[in-house]
């Protein structure tokens, strides 16, 4: 698989991941927002940060970059998507993902490790983590609470496209406790906790591991393991 | 052409939780402001653009107040158009 990690002005979680899908071996390349050619990319991640200096609304300004023109005929093409923290944003206001997310129910930034369910394993995505798991990850957000009106969400729900859950502690205020959807194809996924974050036995734990390991396995064995 | 000054006011929808409105609210209870009621915060915009006539400039504004400055999923929009002609306000 390769991998393409799009690099706004104000991202700051690009070479996080990068670091990450190298750690895997897989081929990976920075994509500066004004590429108009990404058709070389199997995996495109939105990375965290603060685009385009989250000026207006956190991602409005990325939505209009001309990569991001690219990443949404990526997605139609049914290939892999992948938006964090900023990333989700984006990726919502672009629209390859109902809903927003607004200022956290407590207008603190919340800089801390959470609880998550993971609600589904038979994507690409989440396929190494077993069902109901609950793995921790970092969250690092001001804006993170996810929401959508209500025929959205039943939707969402209908669809089982919510595929992590913030168990226990809702830490924002988001609307039943989601912390990551997907599309209604599975290829596209957003997430406001960071993977990338906790994905190295350095940093304390790897349970965002899976998520990169899951979309690469698809192609070829892995060399790292665990 | 004509140039035209536009104040445009970028609101929550009613139903998305305003948590900064209720900190302010809150705090203005505290102050012994107990009339006030309710405090929503928004965004104020002021922008001058050209056009053909008002309702061309009307036109733009609500692509542009739909596809950048509001997000329909969470928030509302309206705007007040003012005719600029010598420098000054029509």
């Amino acid at each position: 698989m390769k991998f393409g990690i799009v690099v706004f002005p104000g991202s700051n979680c690009d070479r996080d991941v990068a670091y990450v899908t190298r750690l895997l071996q897989q081929p990976t390349r920075m994509v500066w927002h004004e590429e108009t050619d990404i058709s070389d990319l199997d995996v495109v991640i939105v990375p965290g940060g603060f685009s385009y200096g989250d000026y207006l609304r956190c991602g409005a300004i990325a939505r209009f970059s001309p990569v991001m023109q690219q990443v949404v005929k990526h997605a139609k093409q049914g290939k892999f998507v992948l938006g964090i923290c900023n990333g989700f944003q984006v990726l919502t206001e672009a629209g390859l993902l109902p809903g927003a997310l607004i200022r956290n129910r407590d207008l603190h930034f919340i800089c801390d490790r959470i609880p998550l369910k993971v609600e589904r394993t038979d994507l690409p995505w989440t396929q190494s983590y077993t069902p109901g798991e609950i793995i921790t990850l970092p969250i690092a957000h001001g804006e993170g609470q996810f929401y959508a009106d209500e025929d959205t969400i039943k939707q969402l729900e209908d669809n089982s496209q919510v595929i992590f859950r913030y168990y226990g502690d809702n830490p924002n205020g988001s609307v039943n406790n989601i912390a990551g959807i997907c599309n209604v194809t599975g290829n596209v996924i957003g997430m406001m906790p960071h993977p990338e974050r906790a994905a190295d036995p350095i940093l304390g734990s790897t349970d965002g591991l899976g998520l990169f390991k899951g979309i690469g396995a698809r192609s070829e064995e892995l060399v790292v393991s665990g | 052409m004509r140039k035209y000054q536009a104040h445009i006011y970028v609101t929550l929808r009613p139903s998305v939780l305003d948590p900064a409105g209720t900190a302010v609210m809150s705090g203005l209870q505290h102050m012994g402001y107990d009339t006030v009621e309710q405090i929503r915060i928004g965004k104020y915009i002021e922008l001058s653009l050209t056009a053909q006539d008002e309702d061309i400039a009307r036109q733009q504004l609500d692509l542009i107040c739909d596809q950048l400055l509001a997000n329909p999923v969470i928030e509302n929009y309206r705007f007040d158009l003012i005719e600029q002609r010598d420098g000054v306000s029509a």
